[in-house]
């Protein structure tokens, strides 16, 4: 399990942007970004530099710019010297604007990169904390499927041998979006969702036994695949166990924590005979039916316990 | 559960066809055996998990093994993955 400390390379984040390198090396792309949190450098312009971010990502827009114009050329130098020399990762000017020539002398010298946005300051904070938000969520791979059913992220998990990946086809021939097979990256993106998505290298292929690998997108089509999608539900498949109590009314909810979100979760016995893409659709349906209000369990205990309560009168 | 690491040495990497004999190694056992290399583990006992992690030579990986015959999973897998994916 992982949920060590993430972090994107500053070449993504420039391709990403579309971002103009005003002073870059080819080298500054391995440069790695950790924090999701942004600094505007108006008060370390000023000097102060307690409670300073150096592993932040510093954006200079157009409050700054405007001060560091009223200093002197010494000033300023100076100035930015003090905030280029402390080890931050880069600096992006907003608004296309021009930087002033110390500016370039002193990320030269300090070997920062200096990079440049056409984009107005705060939409291009919003823009850029939301990307990281998501490229440096913590991160946890687990072996299993990912599917759409209905508009449901379905995790599909269970032993090696237990049929998920049949059971994955099965779903795609009958309609439904394959996100990922065998391994599954999970991301909490924010504090309620986690999102899934396949490894590159491995998406869209499904390993069946007895045949091999087989390619989705090509076999069935585009309209078969997704390349991320939330996670709303965890199917758990085992063999079937008869000591085992397997849920009869699905009044008692059960979850499934993962990075510690709590997912609704069932677990389905498998058995032969038992046609597994069908019951993963009609959980799909009654997790939807759940969502927007009605709960089949319950309606009908309580239907029952009136009847009941009826024949007693 | 017990772990180990290793470090693979065979030069070709973990490709398709080494993974195989990994997986066909792995599936002896009843334990559940994972491969963790950073921040990602896949299942040593399916193949397309396995190879996503990208394993080159010269890589070190950890083996996790988890059940009734762990112990015995965990140092023969040790010794088939140093000795080049054979017995």
């Amino acid at each position: 399990m992982s949920n060590g400390t993430q972090s994107v390379r500053l070449g993504k984040i420039v391709k990403e942007f579309m971002l103009e390198k005003l002073v870059y090396a080819p080298e500054f792309d391995n440069i790695l970004v950790t924090s999701t949190d942004i600094n505007r450098p108006g008060l370390q312009l000023d000097g102060f530099f307690e409670y300073f971010g150096n592993e932040r990502v510093q954006v200079i827009g157009k409050v700054e710019m405007t001060f560091l114009e009223k200093m002197s050329s010494q000033q300023r130098y100076k100035s930015l010297y003090e905030l280029f020399s402390r080890g931050i990762p880069c600096v992006i000017i907003a608004r296309g604007m021009e930087p002033f020539p110390e500016m370039v002398e002193v990320a030269r010298k300090c070997r920062i990169p200096l990079l440049r946005t056409p984009e107005v300051t705060s939409r291009f904070v919003g823009n850029l904390i939301a990307f990281l938000n998501v490229e440096l969520a913590p991160m946890e791979t687990m072996h299993g499927e990912l599917v759409e059913v209905y508009g449901e992220g379905i995790l599909i998990l269970g032993e090696s041998g237990v049929g998920k990946s049949e059971t994955a086809l099965e779903l795609v021939k009958r309609g439904h979006r394959l996100v990922a097979d065998d391994l599954v990256e999970i991301r909490r993106v924010s504090s309620k969702t986690l999102v899934g998505t396949a490894p590159e290298v491995i998406r869209h292929f499904v390993e069946i036994r007895g045949i091999g690998i087989l390619d989705v997108k090509y076999l069935y089509g585009v309209g078969s695949v997704k390349m991320t999608e939330s996670i709303n539900l965890v199917v758990k498949m085992e063999l079937w166990n008869p000591q085992k109590h397997y849920e009869r009314l699905g009044v008692d909810e059960q979850y499934t924590e993962i990075l510690g979100i709590k997912v609704p979760s069932l677990t389905i016995p498998v058995r032969p005979g038992r046609n597994l893409a069908i019951i993963i659709e009609v959980a799909a349906m009654n997790h939807r039916q759940r969502k927007m209000g009605y709960n089949a369990a319950e309606t009908f205990t309580r239907r029952i316990t009136e009847d009941i309560n009826k024949n007693r009168e | 559960m017990v772990a180990k690491e290793v470090t693979i040495l065979c030069k070709t990497g973990l490709e398709s066809k080494m993974a195989a004999k990994l997986i066909q190694k792995a599936s002896e056992y009843e334990s559940n055996i994972w491969i963790q290399k950073d921040e990602r583990k896949a299942n040593a006992k399916s193949l397309l998990g396995l190879l996503s992690l990208g394993i080159s030579p010269g890589d070190t990986i950890t083996i996790i093994t988890d059940g009734r015959d762990e112990e015995t999973a965990l140092n023969e897998l040790e010794a088939f993955a140093k000795n080049g994916m054979t017995d």
